[in-house]
């Protein structure tokens, strides 16, 4: 391994590191977004809206973000939508990580027992009070570690943004090496990358689990 | 004059295995600043019988009468201002484990408009009264659970109640503690002159706490009267069958009367 290449191809990957982090938060942010509603809709049973959840966690679920992206890619300009990569691969995560935070919100909604609402409306808080101080505060705290290890997941699966031309890390590797054929240099740094991507959020992710251990019920 | 008055309650739960009838007419009527019990066996009804009072649960049939108010009547806004002056103690204390002792006292009152300040300061009041001041700032799982629902007393007399329903408040509880929690419950009854209706399936509350009992049974009052009468003269099944039970114990206990 050579350190002049290592040193010429660092700022390369920084760029494309900096890109994968910036698309990777937006589409969990909008994952997140879709998750709650998604979880709302069905655990409240609200009428329609809760099939149309139902079948967009299965679509989701069921199919892999390559294909997801491949279809917004080449096939949203076909019925008339203009896309670029960008928005592409924001709107393929967040439709790939939405059902799976969706499922996480709505195991920790499940996971708050009946009694804790009732609890709450005896003391004379109304529906809105009721979620937003009771129901709201414990779901989150049993969720946590199921959205830690989504937004672990999506930060992984950016490595596909490469297929719709995205230059995400994957990309820069791919290219250096079939520019350079520096493979030992390009892998060594992508792997560094994606580390230093993903530990941060892996440490952050156990420290705030711990702080939540507190989380119980019927105490 | 009846304080609280319970006209003929109907409730019939629908389940995917067939409908379950919980009440089937159940009246019963409870006078200012009384201790009233009402004891059955596990099924019996009493959990949905209590709910019905706060209107937690919506009797199908029948009526609620608060001091001459139909409760069953009131929209959803004025239910909630009612329920605030009706207090509710589950044998699960449910506090937010997230919180200290002190902010769970708060919260509702918070909630109900009142400032942080004074709020914080009632709270520490209620809960010197049920004599957990030097644990304000200890969190739910650092309390046993005769403290927690202590914690759960103190939350509920902050919202200054004049009626306290008791679902089962002892029954996760050992021998000990649950007499201190009767005696407490007790205490707030003789100085605040606050209503209870206390619902349980152990003879030993209602004895110690209550100045009349129902006996309820599949849904059905089958009996009620003074305790003393009710638990020294049985008349129905049910009630002879509660006295077995409580006797049983005893003799298990080795302190057969
Ligand atoms: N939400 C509910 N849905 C269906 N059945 C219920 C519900 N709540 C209570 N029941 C049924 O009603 C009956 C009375 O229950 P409950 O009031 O909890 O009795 P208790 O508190 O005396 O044990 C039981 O048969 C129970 O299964
Ligand atoms: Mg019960």
């Amino acid at each position: 391994m050579q350190m002049e290449i290592l040193a010429q191809y660092f700022p390369l990957f920084q760029e494309a590191a900096v890109l994968t982090v910036k698309l990777g938060l937006a589409g969990i942010a909008l994952a997140l977004l879709i998750g709650v509603i998604c979880a709302a809709v069905q655990h409240f049973q609200v009428p329609v809206l809760r099939r149309i959840a139902a079948i967009y966690v299965e679509v989701s679920r069921n199919t892999p973000l390559l294909v997801q992206l491949f279809f917004i890619y080449y096939g949203l300009p076909k019925i008339g939508i203009p896309t670029n990569p960008y928005l592409c691969g924001v709107v393929g995560l967040a439709f790939l990580g939405g059902s799976y935070m969706a499922e996480a919100f709505r195991s920790g909604l499940e996971a708050v027992p009946v009694i804790q609402t009732e609890s709450a409306e005896s003391l004379g808080m109304n529906r809105a009070q009721t979620m937003r101080y009771i129901i709201f505060p414990q779901a989150l705290s049993v969720s946590v570690p199921a959205l830690i290890a989504n937004i672990i997941f999506l930060l992984k699966e950016t490595s596909v943004f490469s297929a719709v031309s995205i230059m995400d890390l994957m990309f820069t590797a791919k290219d250096l090496i079939g520019m350079h054929y520096n493979t030992t240099e390009s892998l060594f740094l992508l792997v560094i990358f994606y580390l230093m991507i993903l530990l941060p959020v892996s440490i952050a992710g156990s420290i705030l689990e711990r702080r939540l251990r507190y989380a119980g019920f019927g105490a | 004059m009846a304080f609280l008055e319970a006209e003929q309650l109907f409730k019939t739960f629908h389940t995917a295995n067939g409908d379950v009838e919980a009440l089937k007419g159940v009246s019963f009527s409870v006078k200012k600043g009384q201790i009233y019990g009402v004891i059955g066996l596990s099924g019996a009804g009493k959990s949905t019988l209590v709910r019905c009072i706060n209107l937690l649960e919506r009797p199908d049939k029948g009526r609620i009468l608060l001091e001459d108010h139909d409760m069953t009547a009131l929209t959803d806004a004025e239910l909630r201002k009612e329920r605030q002056s009706i207090g509710m103690i589950f044998q699960h204390f449910n506090l937010l484990m997230q919180r200290n002792v002190l902010d769970n006292v708060c919260l509702p009152m918070e909630i109900a408009g009142i400032s942080k300040k004074d709020a914080r300061k009632k709270a520490l009041e209620y809960l010197e009264a049920v004599g957990l001041a030097n644990k304000a700032h200890a969190f739910p799982v650092q309390l046993s659970g005769g403290q927690k629902q202590r914690v759960a007393i103190a939350r509920v007399l902050a919202g200054k109640p004049k009626l306290i329903l008791c679902d089962e408040a002892t029954s996760a509880l050992d021998p000990e503690t649950t007499g201190t929690i009767l005696h407490l419950l007790q205490e707030i009854n003789k100085k605040h002159q606050i209503t209870m209706v206390v619902i349980t399936h152990e003879m030993r509350v209602i004895e110690e706490l209550c100045d009349e009992v129902a006996v309820l049974e599949s849904g059905r009052i089958v009996e009620s009267g003074l305790v003393s009468k009710v638990f020294n003269d049985p008349q129905s099944e049910a009630a002879k069958r509660l006295l077995l039970v409580r006797q049983t114990q005893d003799i298990l206990k080795g302190t057969g009367e």
